[in-house]
C-alpha cells in the first residue's frame, strides 16, 4: 500500500513485518501525503469516526441493562435512567450522539457537494459513503424504536407502513417486517438485532471508504490534482492528527453542551409516555436529521409516489457524480455552481422546517415548491451548468500563488511564464 | 475459442449449479420465514366484544390482532348522510350499504390506509375521521375523500352474535 519501501527499525519488528504487515500499514497512514492547505471543513472524517467509536461503545454499555420485550422495554429504559450506576450519563451521551452523528455527516456531505469531491476519481468513495449514510438512517430509526414509547411506536408503525405502497407484495413485506398484524414484540426484537448488527457493518464500510480514499488521495480546497509526495503535501502524523484533533475538541464541546445542558431538547417529550397501540400522538415528527426526506414524502399527495419520491430523493446522490458534467471540482472556481449551492443549502434546510410543521396550508406549498426544486437541482440545474458555465482559471498547483510571489494568481501565472 | 459441443464436463457444472441453488433455497427460506407472523401471533385470530353498553353517536375502540378496531353505533342523521353521498364524490367508491350490513353499527380497523395511524373521531372535513399523521379526512362511513389515504378504512370480517355482541375475526 505504501508509495515508498518501509523496514521496521528492529529485528523484532521485522520479523513481524515479514509475517503480517501491520506496521507497513501504520507506516503508511503516518506517512501519507495530504494535501497542505485542507481546511477545518476536512475534520470531519475524524470526528465521524469519533462519532462511530462513541455510539459502538455506548451502544454496548447499553445492551448491557436493556431488556427488548414490548412488555419490559420501556421500564428498562428509565431503570437504565435512574437506578444504573451513569447510565443516565451513556444514555444521553447514546440518544445526542446520533444526532452529532447526522450533524457531522451532514457537514461532511455538503463539505463534498461543495468541493467536488464526488468526481473522478473519486466515485466510489462517494458510493460508499451513500451506502453508509442509508445505514445509518436504518440503524437510528431502529433505534429510536427501542425505548418503546408513543414516538417509538408510531414512528415504527408510519415508516414500515412506507413499505406497504408497493403493488401487489407490500402488504406481504409489511406482515414479514412486523412478524405480526402490527408493530409488537417480534417487531421490537428483531429492530434490536439489526441495531446492534448496522454499526458493524458501517465500520467495515468506513474501513473500505478510507481504503477507497488513500488511492486517489484526499481532494482540496481548490480541487486540483496535486503530486504525492510533494511540496503541496504534508504528512498526515503529525499535520492532520493535530488538526483533525483540535477540531474534534472543539466538536466534543458542543456533543457535551447538549449532553449536559440540553439532553432532552431534539427528542420528543411524547417518547416518555409508554407505547400505546390504540393512540395515535397528535402530531407525529420524525428525528430532525431526517425531517428533510419527511417534507418530500408529505408534499406529494399520492402513496405510492411520495413514497418513491422520498427514495429518490437519497438515491438521487448515487448518481450525482454522473449528473454534474463540470470538470472543474471546487465551487471556489465556479461562480454559478457557488450560488446554486447556496440555494441547495438554503431549500434542505427550508424542507427540514416545513417536514417538522403540519402537512396543510402555506407549509404544504413550500413542501412542494422546496421538493420540486431539489430534484431540478440535481436533474436539471447541475448537468446543464457543467456545460454551459465559464469558470474561473484553475492554478497548477496550490503552492503556485504563493510561490510565485504574489497572492494574486494572475500576477503569479504571468511571472511564471516570464521565466 | 472454438464452438464447441457439449462435452460430459458442461453437464456436471450445469447439474452442480442447479442443486447448489435449490441447497441454497433451502437454507435461506427458513431464515426468511422465521420473520413472518408465528404461529401464537396468529392464534390469536379472533375477539368477541359486547357493545350494549355503546350510546348512538359514540365510538368504542378494541384491540384485534394488536390493531384498533372502531365500533360506531350511528344515529339516524349520521346513516342518512352516509347514504347520501354519490358515488362520484369518492376516491375508493363503496356504497355505505356494503360497509355496514347493519346501518346502525359501522365496524372497521382503525387504521389509517396512509401509513397506519388511528385517525380521530368526530374531526375533519366530514364529520367522521381524521388522521393526524399526515391528514386524511374520511366520512362517517369510514370512505376516504381528502388527503393521501389510497383506500377506505377496511372492514374486517365480523358477524353479530346475538343482539349486543359482535364477534371480530
Amino acid at each position: 500500500m505504501s508509495d515508498h519501501d518501509y523496514t521496521p527499525k528492529s529485528k523484532a519488528g521485522k520479523w513481524f513485518n515479514d509475517r503480517l504487515p501491520l506496521l507497513t500499514l501504520a507506516n503508511h497512514l503516518t506517512d501519507y501525503p495530504t494535501p497542505k492547505n485542507l481546511n477545518y471543513w476536512w475534520t470531519f472524517g475524524g470526528i465521524l469516526t469519533f462519532c462511530l467509536i462513541t455510539q459502538i461503545v455506548t451502544g454496548l454499555t447499553l445492551a448491557m441493562h436493556y431488556i427488548a420485550h414490548a412488555d419490559m422495554a420501556f421500564e428498562s429504559v428509565e431503570h437504565i435512567m435512574r437506578d444504573v450506576n451513569y447510565g443516565w450519563l451513556i444514555r444521553y451521551i447514546h440518544a445526542n450522539g446520533a444526532s452529532m452523528f447526522f450533524l457531522a455527516v451532514y457537514i461532511h456531505i455538503f463539505r463534498s457537494l461543495f468541493y467536488g469531491s464526488y468526481k473522478a476519481p473519486r466515485e466510489i468513495i462517494w458510493i460508499i459513503g451513500i451506502i453508509i449514510y442509508l445505514l445509518m438512517m436504518a440503524a437510528a430509526f431502529m433505534g429510536y424504536v427501542l425505548p418503546w414509547g408513543q414516538m417509538s411506536f408510531w414512528g415504527a408503525t408510519v415508516i414500515t407502513n412506507l413499505f406497504s405502497a408497493i403493488p401487489l407484495v407490500g402488504e406481504g413485506i409489511v406482515t414479514w417486517l412486523w412478524g405480526g398484524y402490527s408493530v409488537d414484540n417480534p417487531t421490537l426484537t428483531r429492530f434490536f438485532t439489526l441495531h446492534y448488527l448496522i454499526p458493524f457493518l458501517i465500520l467495515g464500510l468506513v474501513v473500505l471508504h478510507i481504503w477507497a480514499l488513500h488511492v486517489p488521495g484526499n481532494n482540496n480546497p481548490i480541487g486540483i490534482d496535486i503530486k504525492k509526495p510533494s511540496k503541496d503535501t504534508v504528512p498526515f502524523h503529525p499535520y492532520i492528527v493535530i488538526k483533525d484533533g483540535f477540531a474534534l475538541l472543539m466538536f466534543m464541546i458542543v456533543f457535551a453542551f447538549f449532553v449536559f445542558y440540553t439532553p432532552n431538547i431534539l427528542g420528543h417529550a411524547d417518547n416518555y409516555i409508554e407505547a400505546d397501540p390504540l393512540v395515535t400522538p397528535a402530531h407525529i415528527v420524525p428525528e430532525w436529521y431526517l425531517l428533510p426526506f419527511y417534507a418530500i414524502l408529505r408534499s406529494v399527495p399520492d402513496k405510492l409516489l411520495g413514497v418513491v419520491a422520498m427514495l429518490s430523493a437519497i438515491l438521487i446522490l448515487a448518481a450525482l457524480p454522473w449528473l454534474d458534467t463540470s470538470k472543474i471540482r471546487s465551487a471556489v472556481f465556479r461562480p454559478l455552481y457557488k450560488q446554486f449551492y447556496w440555494i441547495l443549502v438554503a431549500d434542505v434546510l427550508i424542507l427540514g422546517y416545513v417536514g417538522a410543521m403540519p402537512a396543510e396550508g402555506l407549509y404544504l406549498l413550500i413542501a412542494r415548491v422546496a421538493t420540486a426544486y431539489y430534484f431540478l437541482h440535481f436533474l436539471v440545474v447541475l448537468p446543464v451548468l457543467g456545460l454551459k458555465e465559464k469558470t474561473l482559471p484553475v492554478p497548477l498547483s496550490i503552492t503556485e500563488p504563493v510561490l510565485g510571489g504574489s497572492p494574486n494568481l494572475a500576477t503569479a501565472r504571468n511571472k511564471e511564464s516570464l521565466k | 475459442m472454438s464452438e464447441k459441443e457439449t462435452k460430459r464436463r458442461d453437464f456436471l457444472f450445469t447439474a452442480t449449479y442447479a442443486v447448489g441453488a435449490v441447497g441454497i433455497g433451502a437454507v435461506v427460506w427458513p431464515m426468511i420465514d422465521q420473520m413472518n407472523p408465528d404461529a401464537s401471533v396468529k392464534a390469536l385470530a379472533s375477539t368477541e366484544v359486547d357493545v350494549s353498553s355503546v350510546n348512538p353517536g359514540n365510538t368504542i375502540t378494541v384491540l384485534w390482532r394488536g390493531k384498533p378496531v372502531f365500533i360506531r353505533r350511528r344515529t339516524v342523521e349520521e346513516i342518512a348522510e352516509a347514504k347520501s353521498v354519490k358515488m362520484e364524490e369518492l376516491k375508493d367508491p363503496e356504497k355505505d350499504e356494503d360497509r355496514a350490513k347493519n346501518p346502525e353499527w359501522l365496524v372497521m380497523l382503525g387504521v389509517c390506509t396512509h401509513l397506519g395511524c388511528v385517525p380521530l373521531d368526530n374531526k375533519g372535513d366530514y364529520n367522521g375521521w381524521f388522521c393526524p399523521c399526515h391528514g386524511s379526512h374520511y366520512d362517517i362511513s369510514g370512505r376516504i375523500r381528502k388527503g393521501p389515504a389510497p383506500t377506505n378504512m377496511e372492514v374486517p370480517k365480523y358477524e353479530f352474535v346475538n343482539a349486543s355482541t359482535i364477534k371480530i375475526g
